[in-house]
Parts: structure tokens; C-alpha cells; sequence
């Protein structure tokens, strides 16, 4: 397709910061490659309003290759936009018609508040990795990397789980905003594995209760996390989480 | 004048770093916890320092712009990481990753640091899979390698292609446990904007709370920059987006050397500029390179022609031709290099005439799609993604673009800089990679570094220091916090006429112009006066809307371009200096048939550079003043490379 030039109305949520009252705000763009990235019409957008003296519109982004995990637009009502398997960064203007309107939103959660325009906080997903993504080793104590084999569909697995960017769409996607797709790809990601085994049940109670914490909702099984997450984590990683949940309840219950 | 004293220890290379362990000064478990230590950066080589100091038991401040530590431009790596692990049992070893390493440099690296990085680049691998790292694997559980540029064995690791990634957030959880155990306090979102020096020494940092705006000063025993490479000073990279160079500008400016800033790595396949919308390249992994073959129109009559038109007589496969031994599979600077002679020939393809074709016909008849699809299958899609063409029926279109850069912040072999408790670690420092990077590499370095250098060498250091921390109503912290707010003051008074896009966009272009690919004596002299007058505008003229004490990504992207309108200067100069060609630094002037030429006699050193020392105000006027470090090549000897 060769490259055109579109005109868009851009609705966007607007909202001065965490405290102020937000709304939608209505902008014509013309002149808009299709060769464009999503972001780079941001980009144009912005330099406009920049040049009359206004407040651009604030939002995370820095890698634009889909692995960072900071850009976090809510597109014509789907986390990341319309497409599967990408992120905001990803999309490119010619997947939108000419002569149409475009509707951003932020994330939308109780546990990741605005902090300008479509810039949320995400935080909470940093303190729930501080509660036990991790296996307890330190630096220097390894032993030698091949000493253990892992089964090559193991270590595969655990890498699907692995690909989370951290970006947060299952959270905007989930009409309960719960992170249970999120926490579950890193407690199976290190269950997998035969290194983070030893902590798996603690790792996914201390998890599971940092994530009440923070105020996500619980989960119903929708699935819509999965269908709108841009690496496509799958829900098996749900049930994984599960069971190392039930089995660590049991177990806590018997000690008591 | 050589106060730059390397401190490479005494011995053969094969004993120097543990030696150097053994006699480096311990601090007493009980009394770690009595000191501070400043990180700044939390990539690679930042969370992994942070998070081996902790686990040792000092106190950490670590900092980020991002809002989380795993966001870091880290995160973007592909293709894979090195070690000299031999499992393949192809006749690696440590010498070997050491000796190629030094080549690959183009003999512009020092031996001795060289050589702990091919050392302790095998208790990385042991570290990261410990962590759970899923690097991918053979089907019996072993660990798998892959082949990269200026190597003869397999000792890369990988994960997919997403190996940065899975490294990052292997680091990053060692770092978030110990902001749980509460020995690492976590700023995100923060931004250091100048470092504080009381009596010569680092003691300290200002930043700049990003969300609210506030300027505030952080006290230690030690400052640690992990703040990544400056490739963006050319606007357009493969760096991800707030990549810049303010931290190491910064430290420059309070009196830390800047070494071989000229020397910047231009990454052969990356897709190409589009339009003037672009805000950034992408990399398409040197592993392509494998079995896509390079190729132009021999006529440029053909050049609008569609690819599968014209005959094979008349494809100009120039890499093949021109070095029969490596083809394809040339080192980064050599491929990047002869792309842009052909364009320049008038050869380029494209809209703009500035791409070559990158092929898999030939490949895809060979070994049939679907096995194509295997390897290369994810960066099909996302070349599909962004240009809108299917590489598997058309040629991929591929150009240059700036990647990485091996200058940085003058370090001896502890990894301090010449400021006294003011460390480099990762892609700041200028230490390994001598005039070009090897592929896989950096990750390398960057967790040698945070993991297994920095946590012995700056515990020497602590061991001299006493306890007592800075207070920061010392006067030198409240006079750079006042000078900190008077600069945010007056970027943000400025109100001109042009955004800070559009004076990094000018900057960018004649950095690339005349600092880039290839520069000559002429073209730098020009660049100098373009670069000073283009700062002058800046300072008149910029247009930061908004106000300070809110987020302002204006705010945050005009204060970095700042930084980067004198860094440029210095490339400029440094690169004007260097008279001879080597590695990623190309001038016209010095070649034999299009090679670089290097001249072993005169500028077998590196050239740290001091910021002019009658620079007053905002702006840098006046020169810099030149440091020399001879390097001294006990174990490798000193040739031409050739790729023929
Ligand atoms: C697309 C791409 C692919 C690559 N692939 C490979 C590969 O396959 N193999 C390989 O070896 N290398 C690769 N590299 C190079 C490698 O990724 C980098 O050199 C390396 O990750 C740099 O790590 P770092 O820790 O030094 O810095 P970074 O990861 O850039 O981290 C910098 C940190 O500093 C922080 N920071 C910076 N300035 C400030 C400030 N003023 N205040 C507060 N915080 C600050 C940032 O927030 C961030 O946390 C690739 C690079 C690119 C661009
Ligand atoms: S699970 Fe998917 S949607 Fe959720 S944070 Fe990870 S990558 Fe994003
Ligand atoms: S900007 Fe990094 S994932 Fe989109």
C-alpha cells in the first residue's frame, strides 16, 4: 500500500493530574502518513499543540519496539488497540481508516491512578515483583549453568511466561481490573523451573496477597486478559497459579 | 601531563584479577551497613550492582527516569550474550573471547580489563540461569549458543530474541528483592540532574522528582553512574526513546574525564528513515545476516524497477564480492560502511535512495519457508509491521543507524573515573570495547560490571572512607541544588520559537552528516561551528510549555538536549583529533581501498578528554583540554584487520 495522507479526529482523555477532574478533548489531525506509527501521530499531534502554546498530552512510551512494556494506551475501546499480539507502539496508522475518530483512554484501575492524561501509575506491579518474583539467590553463589539440564519444553514454557512486558493491559482489560494474568506468568515462569521450585508455593501466596493489596480485583475467568495481552500470556499460567496457591493454602492451613 | 593512572594490576594477564581480589582492601561485615551507595541507573549494569552491594550489606539509593527499573533500554537487546563458556566444545576459551575482543576493537581497548570480562563472563551465565533465566535450550537440557560477528565459535547464549529482556528482569528481581529486605530504597520516575563533589570527592547527587517536579539532594559514601550510552545525540537510533547522555555530561562537567566520545557504533541492518515522522530506527538482528545476502541494482536505471525484475547479472551482491572470505557476514563497521558507498554511488534503493536490499530468495528456495520462518519468523513479522511489505516475497530494505556507543566516561580498572568515589559501569564507561563492539557484548560488560567488578572494587574504596555521610545542607549541596533550579528556571523562561524535537532533529542531522558514517578534517570544522550555533539558538529560542513542578516531558526532553548540544561539540573534536581510521571511527582521509587505517604510532591511545576549564555559565565555551593514555599491548599483536 503506498503511503497516504489521513485526517483523524483524536478524542483523548485529558486530566491534569492525579487529583484533577478529567475529560475527553477533541482534536483534528490532517496531513497523517500511513506509514506513521500509532505513537509518532501522538508525536505530531503534540508538536502542534506545543507550537500554540499548549500542554502536550502526557503518556509513557520509550522503547517502541514492543518491550518495554511502558506504553499503555486504551485504543477504540481495547487495551494496546485492535490488533493481537501488539502493543500501542506497534500499531501503525494504516490500520485506521481515513476520516474517522480515534478514541484514547488511560488504564483504568483503582490500583494504577492517573498521573497526567493517559500516564498512569503502575507501581503496584513492582511491589508485587517485591514480594517474590524472584528466586533467593545471590550474586557469586550459582553453580555451573549446565549442571542442572532443564527439558527443552520446559525452559520454553517457562520463556512464554517469561515474555510478560509488564505493561499492564490485562489489568485494563479485566472488568474487575484483577493482575492475575500478570502475577501468573511469573509464578509459573520460576514454578517451571526446577531453580524457583523450592519457593514456588510461598512465592505465589505472598504474590496473590500483595496483589489484594494494591486493589486489584479477583479473578472470574473471563479470559479477557489473555485475549487483549500483547505477548498473548496464555490462561494455563492462571491455573498453574492456582494450584501453587491451593497447595500452599493447604499446606500453611496443616502447620497451623 | 599523565595524572590518568589506569591502575591495571601487575602480573601476566591470566593472573591480574585475582590478584587484584586478593589484595583489595575488605570492609568489615558489621560496619558495610554504615555506607551509602548511590546507583544511578537500573539496567544491566545498574540493578545488578545494586543488587550484589545490597546483598553485601550497604545501604543503596538507587535511581531511574522510568517508572519501574525493568523498563530500561537494557530490555530492547536481541540477538544474544557472550561468554567463554565452551560448552560446544569448538576451542573457546577465555584467551580466545579475550583475543577476539581486543581485535574486534580494532586494538584500541586495554588488555587488562579486556581480559576480567572474558573471565568473569562465564560466572554471568551461572548467575542468570540460577536467577531462572530461560535461555533457550537443545533438546537434552543443555544450554544452546549461536554464532555472532568477528568470531569463529559458538559461545553466545540466548533467549529468542528477546535476550536483553530476559536478562533485565532477571537482574531487576534480584534488585526487587532487596527492596524488599528494604537494603535498596527505590526511586523511580527520578531523575539525577548534576552530581555534588565536596573536597574532590563524589559525595552525592540532585534529581529531579519527574511527577512533581521537586528538586532534591541524596547524600552517600559512593556514586555509581549506570546510565546507559548516548546514541541519541543523532536523534534518530535504535535507542529507545529517553536514552541520553545528561548523567555522564554531568559528571563530565564537575570535572570527570570523557573518553573516546568519537567512537560510536553504526549497526548495518536496521529498516531505514521513511519520513520526517520518524522518531526513532529499529534493529533488524545481525543473526539475519546468516542468510540474507546484501545486495543493490548494478544500473541505477534500475533502481525503481520491483527486485524480482532484475536478472541476476545485474545485482551488485558488493559484500560478496568484495571480500570473498567473510561475505556477508563482515563486522558491523566494515557492512555499514559499504552500504553507504553504494548509495552514495547513486546504487541505493527505495524512496529515498538510501537503503539495500537484504534478500532471503535464495535461502527461502534453499532450505523452503517454513524453516526461514524458524529463525527469523518474529523479525519477519515486526519488518512486516512497520514497513508493510512481506520480506518473504520482497527483499527486506536495510540502511545503517547509530546503536551504540563505545566512548564514555574515562574509567581506571576499579571502574572509578578520575573524580575520587564517582564510578561508570555499564555502556557509561568507555572501558572494553576499544574503537567497535563486538555483538553480544554489551550485555556482557554491563553485568560484569554491576555483578562481579563493581561489588569488589568500590568495597576497596569504602574501606579508606570514614563513616560519616554529608549532610545535605552542606553548602555544595545547596548551591548545586540552587544552580540545578536556576538552569530549569531559564529553559523554562526561553520561550522562542522551536520545540525541542526540532532543535534535537537539527542536531541530529549534522551529527550524522559529518560525524557519522565517515568524517574528514573539513566537514568536522564545519560541524563544530554548526554544533556551537545551533546551541546559541537553543538557549534563545527554545519552547518548553507547561510548568516545572509538574510532569513536562518538554521540560525533561529540552534539559537533555542541552547536555547533548555540547557532547556533540566533543565528538566533533575528538573525532577531528583522531588521524587515522579505526573501528566505528571512519576518516576519509585515512583508508587503503576503503579500509581503515589505523596509525599504531601516534594514536595508540585513548583520548580523555577535560572539560574546557573557562567554560562559565550555562554553555560550554572555549576547548577542551586533552588526556592521553598510552595502551600497551603485552599479549595481542597489533595488525590490519582483513576481511578478504
Ligand atoms: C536494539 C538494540 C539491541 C541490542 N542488542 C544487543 C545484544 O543482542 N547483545 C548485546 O550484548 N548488546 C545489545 N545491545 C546493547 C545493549 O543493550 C546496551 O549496551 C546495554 O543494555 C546497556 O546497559 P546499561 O545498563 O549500561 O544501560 P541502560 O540499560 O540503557 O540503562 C540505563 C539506566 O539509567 C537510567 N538513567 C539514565 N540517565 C539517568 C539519569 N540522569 N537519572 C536517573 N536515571 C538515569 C535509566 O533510567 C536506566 O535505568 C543492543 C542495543 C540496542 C539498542
Ligand atoms: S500478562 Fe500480558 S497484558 Fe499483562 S502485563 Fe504481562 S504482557 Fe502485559
Ligand atoms: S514503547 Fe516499549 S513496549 Fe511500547
Amino acid at each position: 500500500m503506498a503511503e497516504q495522507h489521513n485526517s483523524y479526529k483524536i478524542k483523548v482523555w485529558r486530566q491534569a493530574n492525579a487529583n484533577a477532574k478529567g475529560g475527553f478533548k477533541n482534536y483534528k489531525l490532517d496531513g497523517v502518513s500511513t506509514d506513521m506509527s500509532f505513537l509518532e501521530m501522538i508525536d505530531m499531534l503534540n508538536e502542534t499543540l506545543v507550537r500554540k502554546g499548549e500542554d502536550p498530552i502526557s503518556f509513557d512510551h520509550d522503547c517502541r519496539e514492543g518491550i518495554c512494556g511502558a506504553c499503555s494506551m486504551y485504543i477504540n475501546g481495547h487495551p494496546h488497540g485492535m490488533l493481537e499480539g501488539v502493543t500501542t507502539c506497534q500499531l501503525h496508522m494504516r490500520s485506521f481508516p481515513n476520516n474517522t475518530t480515534i478514541t484514547i483512554e488511560p488504564w483504568r484501575a483503582a490500583a494504577f491512578p492517573v498521573i497526567k492524561d493517559l500516564t498512569v501509575n503502575r507501581s503496584a506491579f513492582d511491589r508485587i515483583i517485591q514480594s517474590g518474583g524472584y528466586v533467593s539467590v545471590n550474586t557469586g553463589n550459582a553453580r555451573d549453568a549446565n549442571e542442572m539440564p532443564i527439558p527443552k519444553e520446559i525452559a520454553d514454557e517457562a520463556f512464554e511466561a517469561a515474555a510478560c512486558i509488564g505493561c499492564g493491559a490485562c489489568v485494563a482489560a479485566c472488568k474487575n481490573a484483577s493482575a492475575m494474568l500478570f502475577v501468573s506468568a511469573k509464578v509459573s515462569q520460576l514454578a517451571l523451573l526446577p531453580q524457583g521450585k523450592a519457593e514456588a508455593q510461598k512465592r505465589a501466596e505472598n504474590m496473590v496477597a500483595q496483589m489484594d493489596e494494591e486493589g486489584f480485583g479477583s479473578c472470574t475467568n473471563t479470559g479477557a486478559c489473555s485475549a487483549e495481552c500483547p505477548k498473548l500470556i496464555g490462561q494455563e499460567h492462571i491455573a498453574r497459579l492456582n494450584r501453587e496457591y491451593l497447595t500452599a493454602k493447604a499446606g500453611s492451613d496443616f502447620v497451623k | 601531563m599523565s595524572e590518568l593512572n589506569s591502575k591495571i594490576p601487575e602480573g601476566s594477564i591470566g593472573e591480574k584479577w585475582d590478584k587484584h581480589k586478593f589484595n583489595i582492601r575488605l570492609v568489615n561485615p558489621a560496619n558495610k551497613r554504615k555506607y551509602t551507595i548511590i546507583v544511578v541507573g537500573t539496567g544491566l549494569a545498574g540493578a545488578a550492582a545494586a543488587a550484589s552491594l545490597a546483598e553485601l550489606g550497604y545501604n543503596v539509593k538507587a535511581f531511574t527516569f522510568h517508572d519501574s527499573p525493568r523498563r530500561a533500554h537494557s530490555i530492547a537487546a536481541q540477538g544474544g550474550i557472550n561468554a567463554a563458556k565452551n560448552y560446544q566444545n569448538d576451542g573457546d576459551s577465555v584467551y580466545r573471547l579475550f583475543y577476539d575482543t581486543v581485535k574486534g576493537g580494532d586494538y584500541r581497548s586495554r588488555e587488562g580489563n579486556v581480559h576480567r570480562l572474558a573471565q568473569v563472563s562465564v560466572n554471568i551465565i551461572d548467575q542468570c540461569v540460577a536467577q531462572g533465566v530461560p535461555f533457550a535450550r537443545e533438546y537434552g537440557g543443555m544450554l544452546d549458543n549461536r554464532s555472532f560477528g568477528g568470531a569463529l565459535v559458538s559461545r553466545t547464549f540466548y533467549a529468542k530474541g528477546q535476550t536483553g529482556q530476559q536478562l533485565l528482569l532477571g537482574a531487576y528481581s534480584a534488585l526487587s528483592r532487596q527492596v524488599a529486605t528494604g537494603k535498596v530504597e527505590m526511586f523511580t520516575r527520578t531523575e539525577m540532574l548534576d552530581i555534588v563533589k565536596i573536597d574532590g570527592k563524589a559525595k552525592g547527587i540532585i534529581t529531579r522528582n519527574l511527577v512533581t517536579g521537586e528538586i532534591e539532594s541524596h547524600a552517600g559514601h559512593a556514586v555509581l553512574l549506570c546510565t546507559g550510552g548516548y546514541s541519541n545525540v543523532f536523534f534518530l537510533s535504535t535507542n529507545a526513546m529517553a536514552c541520553n547522555a545528561t548523567a555522564a555530561w554531568r559528571a563530565h562537567k564537575k570535572g570527570a574525564y570523557f573518553a573516546n566520545p568519537c567512537y560510536t557504533q553504526i549497526h548495518p541492518t536496521c529498516i531505514p528513515v521513511s519520513g520526517d515522522h520518524q522518531s526513532k530506527l529499529t534493529l533488524m538482528s545481525e543473526s539475519l545476516r546468516n542468510d540474507g545476502r546484501v545486495w543493490v541494482p548494478r544500473n541505477p536505471e534500475d533502481k525503481n524497477k520491483k527486485p524480482s525484475e532484475i536478472a541476476e547479472k545485474d545485482r551488485f551482491y558488493y559484500l560478496e564480492e568484495k571480500y570473498p572470505t567473510f561475505g556477508n557476514l563482515v563486522p558491523r563497521d566494515v557492512a555499514s560502511r559499504n552500504a553507504k558507498y553504494v548509495c552514495d554511488e547513486g546504487l541505493g534503493v527505495g524512496a529515498t535512495g538510501k537503503a539495500v536490499y537484504l534478500d532471503f530468495r535464495d535461502a527461502i528456495k534453499r532450505d523452503g519457508q517454513s524453516r526461514v520462518a524458524d529463525k527469523y519468523g518474529n523479525l519477519f513479522d515486526m519488518y512486516k509491521q512497520i514497513t508493510h511489505e512481506d520480506p518473504y516475497k520482497v527483499p527486506m530494505k536495510i540502511y545503517p543507524a547509530p546503536h551504540y556507543t563505545m566512548g564514555g566516561l574515562w574509567v581506571d580498572y576499579n571502574l572509578m573515573t578520575n573524580v575520587d568515589g564517582l564510578y561508570a559501569l555499564g555502556e557509561a564507561n568507555f572501558s572494553d570495547h576499544g574503537a567497535n563492539r563486538l555483538g553480544a557484548s554489551a550485555l556482557m560488560q554491563g553485568l560484569a560490571d554491576g555483578y562481579f567488578v563493581a561489588p569488589y572494587t568500590v568495597g576497596d574504596f569504602l574501606a579508606t572512607q570514614p563513616y560519616k555521610t554529608e549532610d545535605t545542607s552542606h553548602q555544595a549541596f545547596t548551591q548545586a541544588k540552587q544552580e540545578i533550579e536556576a538552569r530549569i528556571k531559564k529553559v523554562m523562561s526561553i520561550n522562542g520559537k522551536q520545540t525541542p524535537d526540532e532543535i534535537h532533529k537539527k542536531l541530529g542531522r549534522i551529527m550524522w552528516e559529518y560525524c557519522g558514517m565517515s568524517r574528514n578534517a573539513e566537514g568536522l570544522k564545519l560541524a563544530r561551528v554548526e554544533v556551537q550555533k545551533l546551541r546559541e539558538e537553543f538557549w534563545n529560542d527554545v519552547k518548553v510549555v507547561g510548568t516545572e513542578n509538574q510532569l513536562n516531558a518538554e521540560l525533561e526532553k529540552a534539559l537533555r538536549i542541552a547536555d547533548f548540544l555540547e557532547l556533540g561539540e566533543l565528538m566533533i573534536l575528538d573525532a577531528h583529533n583522531r588521524n587515522e581510521s579505526c573501528g566505528g571511527h571512519f576518516r576519509e582521509e585515512y583508508e587503503i581501498n576503503g579500509e581503515a587505517k589505523r596509525d599504531d604510532e601516534n594514536y595508540s591511545y585513548v583520548a580523555a578528554w577535560e572539560f574546557p576549564k573557562n567554560s562559565t555559565g550555562e554553555m560550554m565555551t572555549g576547548d577542551p583540554v586533552l588526556h592521553k593514555e598510552e595502551l600497551v599491548f603485552e599479549n595481542v599483536k597489533l595488525t590490519q584487520r582483513s576481511y578478504k
